[in-house]
């Protein structure tokens, strides 16, 4: 699986576990805008270090926080090709 | 003195507010209609639940039930229908304050209720009685601990001399029901300022707007929080002239961003907990502590005992509730907190809790209580839950777990793994539940027969 799909089938998963009603998973939405909350975004972050071996957050300066979806997938993609380099 | 004395002493309340996200209430209306005495003889010396949904009917019951009942429990957020139960029998509790939102309304069938949004209509007594304010926090056996503090203790960080900065508007990321967030909402009523409270399933950038657009200048989170609003599109909105962080270590990193995205703004972090009050402020911009903030100074002692912070103030619980509950303080008044700290050059760090409970974005995790849900999945023999770092809520909850040996290996581990998570999550707060489980063939049990914490 690609990280993309990765990544949108655990919060299709996350959200399912928390009853949480979502907007169309689309490059621009804003997750934080979404009932995704803090909790969600953790386990997301958590899930993804499992399956994908790496966790970008946790070496980030403020200007790379990511802010949609997008943000969030090439952040993933970059750190999961870092790593693999 | 009671909270509405002391705010209605302060002079004009004009301009003065309780807002959240459906509705903008007027403090000086609320303690106008301050009026119904039905409702004062109803409620009068009682032994309170305050249980409500949201946080603006927990404030209007803060407000008219101080000097009032004799005992005010807070039922925190995400306190499951048990729970409820639970601090019912220990609390003796004999009316309860609640309304249609509260999640385990059913938990309360048998007491006498009363509608948060009547009893916030409750006259004062002629004269005031001292209530007793009661804050739950997260115990080993699953069973809320009950601490005990008085509005003096609650109040004794807050310097209600000082007159706020003209145009002060406080917010809390954090729920007014838990310690840290009570601690803004007496800053507040005391100060007095307006006050915006946040919503448990608001985003965050809902929260970020309306906070902007009422003009809020104080503003408290804990680091999880303020990582969150960090990376949130409306952060720019946001231009406190305070921002504080509590309820969990703040380490340089949190620090650092807040720096960069309020260069203009006072940045605290607070050392405080429920049962041991609040401890102190660091606003020098650098994770841990000064270790000048060691020995007694005005009003509290803080001393280093086997590597752990122990306080000696009047803002610490006076006692836990219950029978048979544990003695807060020691013999000499020092609350042992549990957190474990290392002096390194002439500063103190944060390492974490000696007894391996789990901070979650501020919410606690008793390992124990986890581990006995685990226990009870017909497939697990033993299980140790430890905190897994994370860099959204500084920890999360993650299970090692012995399988049992009469079920032979399973035939699906990981379809297992998730039967196991979905096990928990009807008896255990959503932040409680495991995020993972590792299945490992043993765990390090202590001589004495005790599960080893902190070992590998």
């Amino acid at each position: 699986m690609s990280v993309r799909s990765t990544l949108v089938s655990e919060i299709e998963a996350i959200t399912r576990d928390h009853d949480k009603a979502m907007p169309p998973l689309t490059d621009d939405l804003v997750l934080l805008d979404t009932p995704f909350d803090s909790l969600c975004f953790a386990l997301l972050v958590a899930r993804m270090e499992d399956l994908v071996g790496v966790d970008p957050f946790s070496t980030l300066e403020v200007a790379d926080l990511p802010v949609t979806l997008g943000d969030l997938v090439a952040l993933y993609e970059r750190a999961a090709v870092a790593a693999a380099a | 003195m009671t909270l509405r004395d002391r705010l209605t002493r302060a002079g004009s309340l004009d301009g003065l507010f309780l807002s959240d996200r459906t509705a903008r209430r007027s403090l000086p209306a609320l303690i106008a209609s301050q009026t119904r005495t039905d409702l004062t003889e109803r409620l009068a010396g009682r032994a309170v639940l305050v249980a409500t949904g949201g946080q603006m009917n927990a404030a209007l019951a803060m407000l008219a039930l101080d000097g009032l009942v004799g005992r005010m429990v807070l039922a925190p957020p995400g306190l499951t229908g048990e729970e409820a139960a639970q601090i019912l029998a220990t609390a003796e509790i004999d009316l309860c304050v609640t309304d249609a939102a509260c999640p385990f309304r059913v938990a309360l069938n048998g007491l006498p209720c009363v509608e948060a949004t009547e009893a916030a209509l409750a006259a004062p007594l002629p004269a005031p009685r001292p209530t007793e304010w009661v804050l739950a926090t997260s115990g080993t056996t699953g069973a809320p601990k009950l601490v005990v503090h008085t509005l003096e203790g609650l109040a004794g960080g807050i310097n209600v001399a000082a007159t706020p900065e003209p145009g002060t508007v406080w917010s809390t990321f954090y729920d007014i029901r838990r310690y840290g967030g009570l601690q803004v909402f007496l800053r507040a009523i005391l100060g007095p300022t307006p006050l915006v409270l946040s919503e448990a399933d608001e985003p965050v950038r809902d929260y970020l707007v309306r906070v902007a657009e009422a003009g809020v200048t104080h503003i408290l989170g804990t680091p999880s929080h303020w990582r969150l609003a960090l990376m949130s599109t409306a952060l720019d909105r946001l231009a406190p002239r305070y921002a504080r962080l509590s309820g969990e270590i703040a380490d340089q990193a949190i620090l650092d961003q807040m720096r960069a995205a309020f260069p203009e703004a006072r940045i605290a972090h607070a050392y405080a907990s429920t049962e041991g009050g609040v401890g102190f402020t660091v606003e020098d911009g650098r994770e841990g502590f000064p270790a000048g903030f060691v020995g007694a100074r005005t009003g509290i002692e803080i001393v280093v005992r086997e590597g752990t912070l122990q306080i000696r103030s009047q803002r610490t619980g006076r006692r836990y509730l219950g029978a048979d509950a544990a003695a807060l303080t020691d013999a000499d008044g020092f609350v042992d907190s549990g957190d474990l700290v290392e002096l390194r050059g002439a500063r103190y760090h944060f390492l974490g809790r000696r007894s391996g409970i789990i901070n979650v974005g501020g919410a606690k995790v008793q390992p124990e209580e986890v581990e006995s849900i685990l226990n009870s999945h017909p497939r697990v023999s033993m299980s140790r839950v430890r905190p897994r770092p994370n860099p959204i809520l500084g920890a999360v909850v993650e299970a090692e777990i012995v399988l049992r040996e009469d079920g032979g290996a399973p035939d699906d581990p990981a379809g297992l793994k998730q039967a196991i998570i979905a096990h928990c999550r009807p008896h255990l707060a959503k932040h409680k539940v495991p995020v993972s489980v590792k299945f490992v063939p043993a765990l390090p049990i202590s001589a004495g027969g005790k599960l080893l914490r902190g070992v590998s």
